[in-house]
C-alpha cells in the first residue's frame, strides 16, 4: 500500500495447461476508480474445468476494499463450483481481511428474498396486505369503542391532566390559524358571490351566501382540514415515537391499556374542541364576508349582520357543529390509528404522520359527502 | 408476601415449555425448555442477534409464541384471558434497554403512575413512595425532572425505580449495564442483588457483560444463533468451568477455549 507513483489497476486472468487459473492483479486498485471485474474471471472459469485458482499480486500497488470485494466474489464463485482457492499469492493484510469477512457464514434464511414477482402475484399480495390492514383498522376501532364505553362508565384509566393539556393544545392553541383561514375563506366566498350578485344589483345577498355556506358546511370542513394537519399529524407522531422509545411497551407491560391511556383522551379532546372551533370559525367567516361587504360593496355593517342572522337558521348551526364534532372524532381516530400502527424507526414515524393526515382528510371529505346527501334527503 | 413464600418452595417462578419464536417465516429459536426458580438471578445470554431480547419480549407478553407456552407459577400466561393476563402483569416489572420513561411526565409522575393505578394510596402517600423509590436508585431530588433532561444512565435508574414501583415478584432487565460506566454498572449489579435479597424478587436479565454474569447470575440459559436453540442451561460459573459445549465455553471465556 505504499507505492508513491501509482499506475492504474490491471487485472489479467489466465488459464494454465494443468487446469489452474491464475488471477494477476497489478497496479493501483482504488475504490474510487471501480472494482476489478468478476465477469472476466467468470468468463475464464466457464471455458473449461478448473482445478484451482491462485493469485499473483507481486505487482499490486495500492489496494483497498475494491480488491477485497473482488476477492470475496471470486471466493464465492469458486465455492459454488467446488474449486480450490490458493490464497498464498495474496498480501498478508488482504488474506486476513478476507478471513474476517468469511468468519460468520450467512444464515440461510436470514436474507429476505426480493424476487421479481409476476404481476398477478404482486396484485394478490397487495390485496392480502390491504385486507390485513383493513382488519387491523377495524380491530383498532372496535377496541376504541370498548375503551370509550369504559370511559363513559368512568372506568377507563387516563389522567385528567393529560386531557386538560390536550384540550389546550388542540383547542385554544389552534385559534390563531383557525381565525386566519376561516376569515380568509369568508372573504373569498364573498368575492365569488359578489361578482355574480352585482349583475342583479342584489349584493346584500352576499351576506346570505357567506352565512349559510360557512355555517352549514364550510366552517366545519375547513376547520376539520386544519385540525387534520395540526392534530392528526401530531397524534400520529406522538404515538409513533412512543413506540420507538418503547414507552407503549412499558404501558402494556404495566397492564395499562394504551388505548385508554393515550387514545381515549385524544378522541375526547378533539370531540369536545372541534364543535367550539367550528362555531368560532363560522363567526370568523361571517366577519370575513362582512369585511368585503362593508369595504368593497358599500353595505353597512349592521345591515350585513342582520341579513346574515336572518339567513342562518338554528338548524344550520346545529348541523354544522354536529359535523364538526364528527370530523374531530375522525381526525383523532386516524391520527392515533396510524401512530399505533407505526413501525419502530424514525422514518416510520414520519410515514405515520403523513398517512394520518391523508387518512383524516379523506375521511372528512367522505363524511362531508355523506352528510350532504343525508341532510338533503332529510330536507335540512 | 405470604403467597410468594409458598410459591418459592414449591413451583418455579417461570416455566418455558417448548417455546418456538419466529418473526414471520424466520424462526429465531426453537424448542426452548427451561425453568426460572423463585429467587434466582437468571441470565439470558448468547451472541448478538440470537434472540435474547425477543425471548424477553415473549416472557412479558409483548410477542406471542409461534409454538409452546410460558407459565407463571403453575398458570399458563400464554393461554390466559386478557383480563387475567393484566392481573398477572401487575406482578412483574420491566426495565427496558433505553429506560422507556414516559417522556411527557416527570420522573416522580413516571413512578407514581402505576402506584395511582393499582393501589389505594392517596396523593401524598403516592408522592412519598415515588420519592422513596427514586432515592433507592440514587435519584433523590430529581423528582421534577423530565426524562429528556437527565443522562442515559440516570434514565436507566429512573426506569428501574418505575419497574420497582409496585414491589413486583419478578423483575426483567434488558441489557441493564449497556451504556453505563464500569462503576455505575457495578453499582447497578449490587442494587440488583440487594433487590433480590430484600424484596425476595426473582430477577431475569438479558446481558452480554461477562463481569456481571459471573458476579450476580445464579442460573442461566445460553441461546445459540447457529443451531437456533438453547445449548446450555445452568449456573454461569459452572458453565464456564465445565460446559461440554465448545461455543458456550468460548463465549464465557471471551473466545479462549
Ligand atoms: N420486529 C422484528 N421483525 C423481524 N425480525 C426481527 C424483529 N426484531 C428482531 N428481529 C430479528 O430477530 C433477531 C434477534 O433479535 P434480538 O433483538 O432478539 O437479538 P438479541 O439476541 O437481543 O441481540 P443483541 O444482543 O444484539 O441485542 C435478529 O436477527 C433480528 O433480525
Ligand atoms: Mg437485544
Amino acid at each position: 500500500m505504499s507505492m508513491a507513483v501509482s499506475s492504474p489497476g490491471e487485472l489479467t486472468v489466465t488459464r494454465g495447461v494443468d487446469g489452474t487459473v491464475v488471477v494477476r492483479l497489478a497496479g493501483s486498485w482504488r475504490i474510487e476508480s471501480g472494482l476489478p471485474s468478476v465477469a472476466a474471471l467468470e468468463g475464464v472459469l466457464a471455458d473449461g474445468p478448473t482445478s484451482a485458482i491462485s493469485f499473483d499480486s507481486r505487482e499490486l500497488g495500492d489496494w483497498d476494499s475494491a480488491v477485497l470485494a473482488f476477492l470475496a466474489s471470486a471466493c464465492r464463485l469458486a465455492r459454488e463450483r467446488d474449486i480450490d482457492v490458493d490464497r498464498s499469492g495474496l498480501p498478508e493484510g488482504l488474506r486476513r481481511l478476507l478471513e474476517l469477512a468469511e468468519a460468520v457464514p450467512e444464515k440461510d434464511d436470514a436474507r429476505t428474498s426480493v424476487i421479481d414477482d409476476a404481476f398477478v402475484q404482486r396484485l394478490g399480495g397487495k390485496a392480502i396486505d390491504t385486507h390485513r390492514l383493513f382488519r387491523s383498522d377495524l380491530d383498532f376501532v372496535g377496541r376504541l369503542v370498548l375503551a370509550m364505553s369504559r370511559a363513559a362508565r368512568g372506568k377507563a384509566r387516563f389522567r385528567w391532566s393529560d386531557l386538560a393539556l390536550l384540550v389546550q393544545q388542540n383547542g385554544f392553541e389552534a385559534l390563531p390559524i383557525v381565525t386566519l383561514v376561516t376569515f380568509l375563506l369568508g372573504l373569498i366566498l364573498a368575492f365569488v358571490g359578489a361578482i355574480q350578485l352585482q349583475t342583479f344589483g342584489a349584493t346584500i345577498y352576499v351576506a346570505d351566501l357567506v352565512g349559510v355556506a360557512m355555517v352549514r358546511d364550510m366552517g366545519a370542513l375547513i376547520t376539520g382540514i386544519i385540525m387534520a394537519g395540526r392534530s392528526g399529524a401530531a397524534f400520529a407522531a406522538q404515538l409513533g415515537s412512543m413506540k420507538v422509545t418503547q414507552e407503549i411497551d412499558a404501558l402494556e407491560t404495566m397492564a395499562i391499556s394504551a388505548m385508554e391511556f393515550l387514545v381515549v383522551p385524544r378522541v375526547v379532546a378533539l370531540c369536545l374542541m372541534m364543535p367550539l372551533l367550528t362555531l368560532y370559525g363560522d363567526a370568523m367567516g361571517i366577519l370575513g364576508g362582512a369585511f368585503v361587504g362593508v369595504t368593497m360593496l358599500g353595505l353597512s355593517p349592521v345591515e350585513y349582520l342582520l341579513q346574515s342572522a336572518d339567513a342562518v337558521s338554528l338548524s344550520h348551526v346545529v348541523g354544522g357543529v354536529f359535523k364538526g364534532s364528527v370530523y374531530g372524532v375522525l381526525i383523532a381516530i386516524s391520527g392515533c390509528l396510524r401512530g399505533v400502527q407505526s413501525g419502530r424507526s424514525s422514518s416510520a414515524v414520519g410515514d405515520a404522520a403523513t398517512s394520518a393526515v391523508v387518512t383524516s382528510i379523506v375521511a372528512i371529505i367522505v363524511a362531508c359527502g355523506v352528510f350532504a346527501f343525508v341532510f338533503y334527503m332529510l330536507g335540512l | 408476601m405470604e403467597a410468594r413464600a409458598v410459591v418459592a418452595e414449591s413451583t418455579p417462578a417461570i416455566t418455558v415449555r417448548n417455546l418456538t419464536m419466529a418473526y414471520g417465516d424466520f424462526t429465531l429459536q426453537r424448542d426452548l425448555d427451561f425453568t426460572i426458580e423463585a429467587g434466582d438471578i437468571f441470565v439470558i445470554m448468547g451472541g448478538s442477534g440470537c434472540g435474547k431480547s425477543t425471548l424477553l419480549r415473549h416472557l412479558i407478553g409483548l410477542n406471542e409464541p409461534a409454538r409452546g407456552e410460558i407459565l407463571y407459577g403453575t398458570e399458563s400466561f400464554t393461554k390466559a384471558a386478557p383480563e387475567r393476563r393484566s392481573e398477572m402483569l401487575r406482578r412483574i416489572g420491566v426495565l427496558y434497554q433505553s429506560g422507556a420513561l414516559w417522556s411527557s411526565m416527570t420522573l416522580a409522575e413516571n413512578v407514581a403512575l402505576p402506584l395511582g393505578e393499582f393501589t389505594e394510596l392517596d396523593q401524598s402517600e403516592i408522592a412519598e413512595v415515588a420519592a422513596l423509590k427514586l432515592a433507592l436508585v440514587g435519584l433523590a431530588g430529581f423528582e421534577d425532572y423530565y426524562p429528556a433532561d437527565i443522562s442515559g444512565g440516570m434514565q436507566k435508574r429512573a426506569g428501574l425505580a418505575r419497574a420497582m414501583a409496585l414491589d413486583p415478584d419478578i423483575l426483567f432487565f434488558d441489557e441493564p449495564g449497556a451504556g453505563l460506566d464500569p462503576i455505575s454498572a457495578r453499582l447497578l449489579d449490587d442494587l440488583i442483588i440487594e433487590l433480590r435479597d430484600s424484596l425476595g424478587a426473582t430477577i431475569v436479565i438479558v446481558t452480554h457483560e461477562l463481569a456481571s454474569i459471573f458476579a450476580i447470575g445464579t442460573n442461566s440459559v445460553f441461546l445459540d444463533a447457529e443451531s437456533r436453540t438453547m445449548i446450555a442451561h445452568g449456573p454461569p460459573v459452572e458453565l464456564r468451568d465445565q460446559s461440554q459445549n465448545e461455543r458456550v465455553r468460548r463465549f464465557l471465556r471471551r473466545g479462549e477455549s
